[in-house]
C-alpha cells in the first residue's frame, strides 16, 4: 500500500502522466480516422459506415484505452487539486502532441502553428504558478479569501451531494 | 463551417463535462490510498453521483465529436485549437465550482486563447 500524504509530490508523479497518455491517444485516434477514411464517408454514404470503420480499428481502441487511462489518472487529480489548475497544467500536452504529429504522423507542421503551440505553453507556465486548490475538499462552495490552498491532511467526505 | 460546428460541440460539451466530473469527485473525498480495493471502492463512490453521469455524457458526446475532427484535419492543428476549452473551463470553475482563479490564472487563460488563435490562422 502506498499513501501520498505530499501534495506536491502526488501532482508532479500524475501530471507527466495525463501530459504523455492525452497526446498519445489523440494520435492513434487520427490515424484511425486517417485510415477509416471518415472525411470521404461523412460526404457520401452516411454515418453507419463511418462508426463500423471506428469500431473495426485497432488505433481507436488503442487510443479509447490510452484516453481512459489518461482519463482516470485526471479524475484523479481532480479530487485533491482545482480544476482550473489541472485542465491548463495538462496543456503541455499540447507540445507533445505536435512533436507527435509531425514525427509519428509525418504531418506538415508550419512555423506558425508552433508559435501557437509555444504561445499556448507560456500561458501553461504562467497558471501552474498559482495554487493548486482554493476550494475545501469535499465541497463545491466558496473558499474563504486568502485560505491556504494546500490542505493535504484534512479528513476527506465532508460533505456529500447528489443532483 | 462544419469544422467550426465541431470544434463548438468539443469545446462546450467536453468543458460541460469535465466540470460536471469535478464536482462529482469533489464530494466523494479526496484520493490518498493508492490500491486496487480502495480505487475500485472511490470509483464506486463517484459512480454514484448523478454528475458523474451527466459529465461522462456530454464527454461521451465531445468525443464523437473530436473523432469527426480527427477525420478532417491533422491532429497537431485538431488538438491544440481545442485549448479554447480553458477560457469556458475558467468561467466555469469560478462560476460553477466556486473556484477563486486568479487574475495570474486569468493571465495564464489569455495567453492560451491567443496561442489557439494563432494555430487556427495556420490553417490558412
Amino acid at each position: 500500500m502506498i499513501h501520498f500524504r505530499n501534495f506536491h509530490l502526488r501532482t508532479w508523479l500524475l501530471l507527466p502522466v495525463i501530459v504523455i497518455l492525452g497526446p498519445v491517444g489523440n494520435v492513434l485516434l487520427s490515424k484511425g480516422m486517417k485510415d477509416v477514411g471518415a472525411e470521404m464517408k461523412w460526404n457520401s454514404s452516411g454515418l453507419l459506415p463511418i462508426f463500423i470503420g471506428i469500431f473495426r480499428s485497432g488505433y481507436i481502441w488503442l487510443g479509447i484505452a490510452s484516453l481512459l487511462t489518461f482519463f482516470l489518472v485526471y479524475m484523479l487529480m481532480l479530487t485533491w487539486a482545482d480544476y482550473s489548475y489541472v485542465q491548463p497544467a495538462s496543456a503541455l500536452s499540447y507540445a507533445v502532441v505536435g512533436i507527435l504529429g509531425y514525427f509519428w504522423l509525418g504531418e506538415a507542421v508550419p512555423p506558425v502553428r508552433w508559435l501557437g503551440i509555444g504561445i499556448i505553453c507560456a500561458g501553461v507556465l504562467i497558471i501552474v504558478g498559482t495554487p493548486h486548490r482554493t476550494t475545501h475538499p469535499g465541497t463545491t462552495h466558496l473558499a474563504t479569501h486568502g485560505t491556504t490552498p494546500q490542505r493535504p491532511h484534512q479528513t476527506p467526505h465532508e460533505k456529500t451531494e447528489k443532483v | 463551417m462544419r469544422e467550426f460546428l465541431l470544434l463548438m460541440a468539443v469545446v462546450l460539451l467536453g468543458t460541460g463535462g469535465e466540470l460536471s466530473m469535478a464536482r462529482a469527485m469533489r464530494t466523494v473525498g479526496e484520493f490518498g490510498e493508492f490500491r486496487l480495493g480502495a480505487l475500485g471502492r472511490f470509483l464506486g463512490r463517484a459512480m454514484l453521483s448523478g454528475w458523474m453521469w451527466i459529465g461522462l455524457g456530454m464527454m461521451t458526446a465531445a468525443f464523437f465529436a473530436l473523432l469527426g475532427m480527427l477525420s478532417i484535419d491533422n491532429v497537431s492543428f485538431v488538438v491544440p485549437v481545442t485549448a479554447l476549452n480553458y477560457a469556458v473551463g475558467a468561467s466555469g470553475a469560478s462560476l460553477f465550482l466556486g473556484e477563486q482563479v486568479s487574475k495570474q490564472r486569468w493571465v495564464g487563460v489569455a495567453v492560451v486563447c491567443i496561442g489557439v488563435t494563432v494555430v487556427w490562422l495556420s490553417k490558412g
